[in-house]
């Protein structure tokens, strides 16, 4: 499995990470010896093998389902770059 | 009692609790060492008045119900939320990120009277293996041979230099892949990753949330057994925190390890390894042996693979994880021209803030989660992990009780020296740590002995989950063993 110049712009884009183009076969590059090297797993035999979604067998505790906390509309605007009103503020969206 | 930043947290707790020195004395004296000590890089955010202002607290509440740590000043990792304290993983994405809340771990610490010095450089959203690959540049190791400056390792590479300088008594750190052993190894100092579960990820800024854990670093194991004790405990805020008793971990250090079962994997001795580093190893075991344990040879067959499979795993979750660094809630946000819309915003934004190995993961991240890569490489490598885990619970059940293995593969090198353009160079670092992670396990990295060019090497102990009691004792026993007691002297 090889990654070529398109490939890698479009893991860009999906990503959200703005590459400039002529980034691209530098990147595309990097990516070939990630994968390369992860490539390895192919020799692993998992046949029957569950993949692990735990790795301590624990079951996640449950709570009563009830409001625990809120009101807090200044500390959760606190950190935005763009707060007004009371909202996050972000260029239009919708035209 | 001179130069009391030098103290062990033991020495300065009992020193403390005899009335022998102040909290405010041991600060001031971690603040000058500080101050004196940029050169290092350790401290990227240093927070002085809230230092001072704590050692008086714990200064007027000494003696009876003062908590475990009254009055131990601390180096705090930056990945670790600190309420109003600028928290920025080393990223420039977090540029001016003051959390309006206090992680878990920095809670129980102060709850038990520690003292925070300031914020500790690490690699970018703990993403690597030299602390390089972060925004306010390299942290330096305190070690020196020559006229270049050398790694402290990574990502907690801040809290090893601070620790290993004597900049604090003891800080905390975050293991995803060997982010604790691997920069303790490199410094001489001492370092635990616990079991999955056992510390509260809440309010650490996450990196790949199912092999994440914070730990101690600290001067020795004794101190690690005492800063985990205080960082450890269920939380109903992390769901995957084990609501498990936390035992007295330092009462468990009687250095006894008579009749312990000791495994030697033999997968861990790699083709060409490290001829210094392959004698420490046995000699560790002779130590251990000399104790009164019981050496075994083991297997642990897929060792091979567990850093392909940490670097499928580890890249999904982080992104994941740092999808929410998108301009809009916190942190940076680009300057947008005119006609941008939101897609260019979140773009630029994650550009600009986002350094290049942070990057390069998120992509690969991406990758093999996609469409038609998913089952092929991120639902194998989940396979793999099981296989990885197995291993170590058939070796457990055989009754090993621990492991010894080397911590790195090389003592500490130049910054600079492992080349950006070939990623999975540096990620070799890490090939002696990430097992643990995937499989869960806490490990301890011991300082052991110094190479022949005079830098600290050091050797990994992994033990039984939720053993981590067992684990430091055994621990104890080696580090009583080695007699390490190397400092690097002082040049910066």
């Amino acid at each position: 499995m090889s990654i070529d110049t398109e490939t890698a712009r479009r893991v860009a884009k999906l990503a959200r990470i703005k590459v400039e183009e002529d980034a691209l076969p530098a990147l595309a590059q990097e990516f070939n010896a990630i994968l390369g090297f992860i490539e390895q797993l192919e020799e692993v035999n998992v046949d029957g093998i569950e993949p692990m979604t735990s790795v301590t067998p624990q079951r996640l505790k449950r709570r009563v389902d009830v409001v625990t906390d809120g009101d807090q509309q200044g500390a959760v605007l606190k950190n935005a770059p763009d707060a007004r009103e009371g909202f996050f503020a972000v260029p239009k969206v919708v035209e | 009692m001179t130069e009391l930043n030098k103290l062990t947290i033991a020495a300065a707790r009992d020193a403390l609790r005899k009335g022998e020195v102040t909290s405010v004395e041991l600060t001031e004296a971690c603040l000058s060492a500080i101050d004196a000590a940029d050169a290092l890089n350790a401290y990227v955010h240093k927070t002085p008045e809230i230092a001072m202002e704590q050692a008086k607290a714990a200064d007027a509440r000494r003696g009876e119900g003062a908590g475990v740590l009254n009055g131990i000043p601390l180096g705090i990792k930056d990945l670790f939320c600190t309420k109003g304290v600028a928290s920025q993983a080393a990223s420039g994405i977090l540029e001016g990120f003051k959390p309006e809340y206090e992680s878990t771990v920095t809670s129980k610490l102060f709850e038990s009277g520690a003292v925070m010095l300031g914020k500790l450089n690490m690699d970018e959203f703990a993403m690597g293996s030299s602390n390089e690959s972060s925004v306010y540049g390299p942290a330096v190791n305190p070690w020196k041979i020559d006229d270049r400056n050398l790694t402290p390792g990574g990502s907690s590479g801040g809290s090893a230099a601070a620790v290993a300088a004597d900049l604090c008594l003891g800080a905390t750190g975050t293991d995803t892949g060997g982010s604790i052993r691997q920069p303790a190894a490199f410094t001489g100092t001492v370092g635990i990753k616990p079991t999955y579960g056992r510390v509260s990820r809440w309010g650490i800024i996450a990196y790949a949330s199912s092999l994440d854990q914070a730990g101690p670093m600290t001067k020795d194991v004794r101190d690690s057994a005492i800063m985990l004790g205080v960082m450890a405990g269920h939380d109903m805020k992390d769901s995957t925190s084990a609501d498990i008793a936390v035992p007295d971990f330092e009462a468990a250090l009687t250095g006894d390890i008579k009749g312990k079962t000791i495994g030697i994997p033999k997968e861990y001795r790699l083709e060409g390894l490290n001829d210094e580093i392959s004698r420490l190893w046995d000699q560790g075991a002779e130590m251990l042996r000399d104790a009164g344990a019981k050496v075994v040879d083991i297997s642990l067959p897929h060792t091979k693979y567990a850093l392909p499979a940490y670097y499928v795993i580890a890249p999904a979750e982080a992104s994941s994880n740092l999808a929410r660094y998108d301009g809009v809630r916190f942190g940076h946000r680009a300057k947008l021209g005119s006609g941008d819309g939101i897609t260019e915003m979140y773009e630029k934004t994650r550009a600009e803030g986002f350094g290049h190995e942070v990057q390069r993961r998120i992509m690969v991240g991406t990758y093999v989660l996609s469409a038609g890569f998913y089952d092929a490489y991120y639902n194998r490598a989940r396979k793999v992990r099981t296989l990885i885990k197995r291993d170590f619970e058939e070796a457990f059940a055989a009754g090993v009780d621990a492991i010894l293995a080397p911590a790195t593969p090389s003592p500490a090198f130049g910054i600079g020296e492992v080349s950006d353009a070939n990623p999975v160079e540096m990620y070799l670092n890490d090939v002696f740590t990430v097992t643990l992670n995937l499989a869960g396990l806490p490990g301890v990295a011991v300082p052991t002995g110094l190479a022949s060019n005079g830098l600290p090497l050091g050797l990994q102990l992994i033990g039984r989950p939720w053993e981590e009691a067992d684990l430091l004792n055994i621990a104890y026993s080696l580090e009583r063993s080695a007699g390490f007691v190397a400092k690097p002297s002082k040049w910066w």
